[in-house]
């Protein structure tokens, strides 16, 4: 079984993150770039299939330059081989315009299963498999937190707000992880060593057909009109436990009415 | 006026909250017209409810298609209903289900998206917080018609009661549609509690609560408050409390009346699920921790003393 993983680069969520004042785009420069935390989730789930059922893992990155250390950093957890969707007219690209571009990229791949997170810490909107499937006309399965593969059937458990379900697709199909699906493996040193010499493509936008002004801000389908820091909230009162606490929070409770 | 499309949020034959709240807004947009996508007889025992918020008309979708896959064919519905009667807005629950049918819609359309919205102007101007709550975005799509899917509790909803003509929409559902088939529906019992994302009241805990069994101290307060429990990742990822109660990122965004944090120090990635929290209350032993920085209340001290005493007050003043 041949796997895609789609691994996107994002700002690190546990430092200060913003948007840039020129053009409204998510500020990459002054933050530390990290591999999106739940897609090691869809890079470990992939690894033990392969482990399994044999076939390729290719790692597909949509994004700039320093993309490559995400890469990198990617292989070095064992997939074979890695593809870097890469072009300047990519810059400002909503969500519609992406769906598009890796929409390209995977036609090229021709993968049985493509894995990826359930969401990005960046923008958090959830949306890209099934973006994905509607333009490749393939199953997608979101929000796992299992999946089983038996030859060309795949099953999913998912969390609902009732309970969960199992919802079943043939391959080719696009699943997406949550973090309780696995433990990803750390790189071994091995890994990391190995992971200098796999190969990565580099694709442009010519390579997959796809015109510039159909992308990047110039293309967008939304557009951020402005930005501004939300006030930092101010901590308000804080006491001390000194035998009443409890009391003291009911107080509170009940001078904003909630007792 | 316009019509504008809400996307109806229902389990087990209710409305859901987002629901009655996106109806509260599309009133600001134009004229309030649900549609309810699902199996056989699921429109009927909404249509009361969505009337008395305002609903002008209910769009009844219902086919065991759609019922029996995954968001496809709902999305294909929805946009042939977009198509034929060119609405000045199409608004959908920031929920999984939500967000995935507007995904589709998106594509189907090759319309913008306005992803997890806590407001949306008459001009079509959409609010995002973003970043862990750090940033406020304004936002518009640029092409197509606006397209949002809404968070949870981003406002309150008030009822406007009318009479809502029900439409039955025709449903014809292409095997393209079909390639994600729900195999098993597994209903967990989840008690009386609020759901997290909808409730006004949400009592968390966190590292500080020790074990799983210590929840129940949680539980307690949450119950005396009306609300529902949450739990932070570190809480989760020890194994207190289920997953899908966890607020913060990889998990649920909630946005209640009053948060309430126990034993939780306030890591930036817990932050990210409840910044927006009108009051914000919370117990750490820990003065340091960054959770006091955002509270409107916080008391120093040990949470196994504080909270059964201030259960305790409560019931007392019951």
């Amino acid at each position: 079984m041949n796997i895609v993983v789609l691994v996107k680069q994002v700002p690190d969520s546990s430092a200060e993150r913003s948007l840039r004042t020129d053009d409204n785009t998510v500020d990459r420069g002054s933050a530390s770039n990290v591999i999106n935390e739940m897609d090691e989730y869809a890079i470990e789930e992939a690894l033990r299939i392969q482990e399994a059922h044999g076939g390729e893992v290719t790692i597909l990155t949509m994004g700039p330059e320093g993309a490559s250390e995400s890469i990198r950093k990617a292989l070095s957890m064992g997939p074979d081989r890695a593809v870097h969707v890469l072009d300047d007219a990519l810059h400002g690209s909503c969500a519609l315009a992406t769906s598009k571009v890796l929409a390209a990229a995977l036609g090229t791949l021709g993968a049985d299963l493509v894995l990826c997170g359930a969401e990005s810490t960046d923008g958090r909107v959830q949306v890209m498999p099934h973006m994905l499937a509607e333009r490749l006309g393939i199953a997608a399965l979101t929000g796992a937190r299992k999946l089983t593969v038996e030859g060309g059937s795949l099953t999913i458990e998912r969390q609902t707000e009732e309970g969960y379900e199992v919802v079943a697709a043939s391959t080719p199909a696009i699943v997406s992880v949550w973090d309780t699906i696995n433990e990803p493996r750390y790189p071994s040193f091995k890994g990391i060593m190995a992971a200098k010499k796999k190969p990565v493509r580099t694709l442009s936008l010519a390579d997959l057909g796809v015109a510039p002004d159909e992308v990047g801000a110039g293309g967008a389908s939304s557009a951020v009109v402005e930005h501004s820091k939300r006030p930092p909230r101010s901590g308000g009162q804080k006491v001390n436990d000194e035998g009443e606490g409890g009391v003291k929070l009911v107080e509170f409770l009940a001078s904003e009415k909630f007792v | 006026m316009a019509e504008v499309l809400v996307v109806v949020e229902h389990s087990g034959g209710e409305v859901k909250k987002v629901t009655l709240e996106m109806l509260t807004l599309a009133r600001e947009l134009g004229t309030p017209a649900a549609v309810v996508l699902g199996g056989p007889g699921t429109a009927a025992p909404l249509v009361d409810k969505l009337s008395e918020y305002g609903a002008a008309k209910v769009y009844a979708g219902e086919s065991a298609d759609l019922d029996g896959y995954l968001v496809a064919p709902k999305a294909a519905v929805l946009a042939d209903l977009v198509r034929s009667v060119s609405p000045a807005a199409v608004l959908l629950g920031s929920t999984q289900e939500g967000k995935e049918i507007a995904g589709r819609l998106a594509v189907k359309l090759d319309n913008g998206l306005l992803a997890d919205v806590t407001a949306l102007a008459a001009d079509g101007t959409a609010t995002q917080v973003v970043f862990a709550g750090s940033t406020i975005v304004k936002s518009q799509v640029t092409r197509g018609l606006p397209l949002a899917t809404v968070r949870p509790n981003s406002l309150t909803p008030a009822p406007a009661p009318t009479t809502a003509e029900v439409a039955p929409l025709e449903v014809a559902v292409d095997d393209s549609a079909k390639l994600a088939r729900v195999v098993e529906r597994k209903v967990e019992p989840k008690g009386a509690r609020p759901e997290l994302t909808e409730a006004s009241v949400v009592v968390s805990g966190g590292r500080g609560v020790g074990n799983a069994d210590n929840f129940k101290l949680v539980e307690e307060l949450a119950d005396l408050l009306g609300g529902a429990v949450g739990a932070s990742r570190a809480a989760v990822d020890s194994g207190f409390y289920p997953h899908q109660f966890q607020v913060g990122q990889t998990g649920k965004t909630v946005s209640p009346q009053l948060y309430v944090a126990l034993g939780i120090s306030g890591a930036i990635q817990h932050r990210a699920g409840m910044q927006t929290s009108k009051t914000i209350v919370a117990v750490n032993k820990d003065a340091e921790a960054p959770i006091f920085e955002l509270a409107d209340f916080g008391v120093v001290g040990d949470l196994f003393k504080v909270v059964p005493q201030a259960a305790e007050e409560i019931r007392k003043r019951k």
